[in-house]
């Protein structure tokens, strides 16, 4: 990411040499601009065969009626216009109303989880970059929720999870006399927490990872000279620590919210077919939407709302962070 | 410059959600290559694991490849994926030859036309449709269309009780009807012990039950011609009464509520669940360490008298079907499997391995089917079981009105009441769920 902003930058250099000289360095010029695009070409086939044309049957899909009695020839099922559109954002009527909702769960959610994992993540990774014994293993530690399968991760869990036999509820309620009665996490309201604490245990170690290997592109000297004038840890961090890591820390939100929005196996492995109503993220809920009744235009459209209002948000996200990228730099 | 900038954005945009959403692809069924010497078999997981019904299957299908000279391929798949893995089977026309079915699907994937029907000539190359009980046959897809699957084992439901703990509570005869479980439940529910084990959060478990109960409400959740109806009197009635056994008769242990893994297996074996109202649960007591003299096997309980048909029905028809895919490329090689799997010789193998019951009428005639537990299934199956409703939106039924009544049981757990109007709300609810006709 950072060598296509980088590389057009240079190109007014060439460009500046240019009024001297003849046609040559302008063609060469026009090569240069080229260069990232060409080097871009091959991801961009792959990205094509691997996502775009499941991606252009799956909107195809939210424009038929595709029912259990046509998924066997799903080209002959008929047209259904904007139907499966207009029964997704009817929010007066149930199935409206429940995309709603579960939008707005997996919004609040989303906020929640990104900004713990991006705390906990820089937080580590600012700690750790001080010398002392057993750094190594810590660091190694910090990344087994981020080495371990998904899968067996979160089942285990859901066993911690439990009720009965649970170690969250022996901890809290056995030991530490928290609640008269032990709580339910897999079901009822606490779903929510059950699946807020999962998500960042999974998803903090990716912040930790990245934010630790920007620090080390900050110059000590900063700090030195920081320190010479008298300024504290909490102002070394301020004004050094995250401005420095702003472009990365940019593009990190960025991917931790996509992939928090989107996060299907989380909530699938811990709740299973039905969610609690409290942890009905989006992309369960249109399965459950879609495989429930067997209605898969009405699923494919869902999916095709939740892309378009992801593409808004990261699109407007990356113009406007590119834009202060720039003016800061003016 | 800015152009630049902006193309550059526009194309990081639309790779980062194209990555972040187009995931799920599944990958491909195995699907017949046309060669009429293989055959590729899709197992339900019927044993205690799938290493197990390895076991089980392998050394029949040798003999079949002996007998006939076909190699089966066999995957055993497991419950959890079975209906994503076969309608993704159907949507990709590439499947197995020859598939097991939870028989209650029937309906549901007949309408997809993705099976091969049974008509008299596909019934005639294994050996009849009369071999087969009739209770089996009437889950095999809608009435008066060819069925859509075969039956391959039987299993019904009954109520399995803990003797220790029946005669700690000084219960001398098992309970019959419903009454009699609650006032069982009551004696049985104290220090940390309690009546009977539900698994709520098993959408097709709790099916199951409210089935019955509203079998003997008299609905069948659906109109006779073949409308949702989920919302009558008599439906709200008989899934009231399933979840008042926690909300109000308190003889169900809370944490029932979460249970989707037969845990209440485990609480019975070890003595802190009294009752469960099971299907042949023979086989896991014994892996849970319980002696077979530990534990009584009666029939599932009614309103009032004894079990029969229409109003004392007391179990849903369970069971696995054998399906062909109809796009297979030897279909004469399928139907010599089916016939081999149905046959009288391998339904008392299969069945006796699995502790089911055999659908074909001469196999269940075998001693291996006599002991006490198998008969009550036997008899359950013979004249008191009913078919869940053989219509196309089954498979969503059992999602919808699963799912509500597992709420209800978070709701009861968490000790909120659980009310006849509550009950009806989120009956409406599920029922706002099904497909528009």
């Amino acid at each position: 990411m950072t060598d296509t902003a980088v590389t057009p930058e240079r190109a007014p250099a060439v460009r500046k040499a240019a009024p001297g000289g003849a046609r040559t360095p302008r063609r060469s010029g026009r090569r240069r601009i080229a260069l990232p695009y060409v080097l871009l070409l091959p991801a961009l086939l792959l990205e094509l065969l691997v996502h775009l044309v499941p991606m252009l049957m799956g909107i195809t899909m939210s424009f038929r009626e595709l029912t259990q009695f046509s998924i066997g020839d799903w080209s002959a099922a008929p047209w259904a216009g904007f139907d499966n559109f207009s029964v997704a954002v009817d929010f007066n009527a149930p199935a409206g109303r429940a995309l709603l909702k579960s939008f707005l769960t997996t919004c609040v959610f989303t906020a929640a989880s990104v900004g713990l994992c991006w705390l906990l993540g820089t937080a580590a990774a600012v700690f750790l970059q001080e010398n002392f014994r057993g750094r190594a293993v810590l660091r190694t530690l910090f990344l087994v929720p981020y080495a371990l399968p998904v899968y067996a991760a979160v089942i285990t869990w859901a066993f911690m999870f439990q009720r009965d036999n649970g170690v969250i509820n022996h901890v809290l309620h056995d030991q530490l006399g928290i609640g008269d009665t032990p709580a339910f996490w897999l079901i009822g309201d606490n779903s929510f927490w059950a699946l807020l604490v999962v998500s960042v245990w999974k998803g903090w170690p990716f912040a930790f990872l990245t934010v630790m290997a920007a620090l080390q592109n900050i110059p000590r000297e900063m700090y030195e000279a920081a320190a010479l004038d008298g300024a504290g840890v909490w102002k070394q961090i301020r004004h050094i620590t995250l401005p420095s890591l702003r472009p990365v820390n940019q593009v990190l939100v960025l991917v931790l919210f996509l992939w928090t929005f989107n996060d299907f196996n989380t909530p699938f492995v811990l709740f299973g077919k039905a969610a609690p109503e409290a942890a009905d993220l989006i992309s369960l809920h249109i399965y459950q939407s879609s495989f429930r009744t067997w209605n898969f235009g009405t699923g494919s459209a869902m999916s095709v709302l939740l892309l378009l209002f992801l593409l808004a948000v990261t699109g407007v996200y990356l113009l406007l962070t590119t834009r202060g990228r720039k003016t800061s730099r003016a | 410059m800015r152009r630049i900038r902006v193309a550059a954005a526009g194309a990081v945009t639309l790779s980062l959600v194209l990555t972040a959403t187009a995931c799920g692809g599944s990958g491909g069924g195995a699907g017949s290559d046309g060669d009429p010497r293989t055959l590729t078999y899709w197992a339900s997981n019927q044993g205690a694991s799938i290493e197990a019904d390895k076991k089980v299957l392998r050394p029949e299908l040798d003999k079949f490849e002996k007998e006939t000279g076909i190699k089966v391929k066999l995957e055993v798949v497991p419950w959890s994926d079975l209906l994503n893995r076969i309608l993704t089977a159907t949507t990709s026309g590439q499947g197995p030859d020859v598939l097991n079915i939870g028989n209650t699907w029937s309906a549901s994937l007949q309408s997809t036309g993705a099976l091969l029907p049974w008509n008299a000539e596909n019934f005639e190359a294994i050996g009849g449709k009369d071999r087969f009980v009739e209770s089996a046959l009437g889950s095999t897809g809608v009435r008066r269309q060819d069925p859509a699957a075969v039956p391959l084992y039987s299993m019904a439901y009954a109520l399995y009780y803990n003797k220790k703990m029946f005669a700690d509570a000084g219960i001398a005869q098992p309970p019959t009807t419903w009454d009699e479980v609650i006032a069982a439940g009551k004696k049985l529910s104290k220090d940390g012990r309690w009546g009977i084990g539900v698994e709520g959060s098993n959408l097709s478990n709790n099916i199951h039950q409210v089935f019955a109960l509203g079998k003997q409400n008299g609905t069948d959740f659906f109109t006779a011609d073949g409308k949702a109806d989920f919302t009558s009197d008599a439906a709200v009635t008989a899934v009231k009464q399933y979840v008042d056994l926690m909300a109000v008769h308190k003889i169900v242990a809370p944490g029932n509520a979460e249970y989707a893994q037969n845990q209440s297996l485990s609480d019975f074996s070890k003595d802190r669940t009294g009752m469960v109202l099971w299907q042949s649960a023979s086989a896991t007591f014994a892996s849970q360490g319980m002696n077979d003299d530990e534990w009584g096997v009666v029939p599932a309980p009614v309103l009032s008298g004894g079990p029969g048909a229409g109003a004392q029905t007391n179990s849903m028809v369970a069971g696995i079907n054998m399906a062909v895919f109809k796009n297979t490329k030897n279909l004469d090689g399928a139907r010599k499997f089916v016939k081999f799997m149905t046959s009288d010789e391998e339904q008392v193998v299969l069945n006796k391995a699995y502790g089911s019951i055999p659908p074909v009428m001469a196999a269940q005639q075998d001693p291996a089917f006599d002991g006490p537990a198998l008969k009550v299934l036997r008899d359950t199956l013979a004249t008191s079981a009913t078919a869940l409703p053989q219509v196309p939106e089954e498979s969503q039924f059992e999602t919808v009105v699963g799912t509500a009544v597992k709420e209800l049981f978070a709701e009861a757990a968490a000790g909120r009441p659980v009310t006849t109007a509550s009950v009806r709300a989120k009956l409406e609810a599920a029922q706002q769920q099904m497909p528009k006709k």
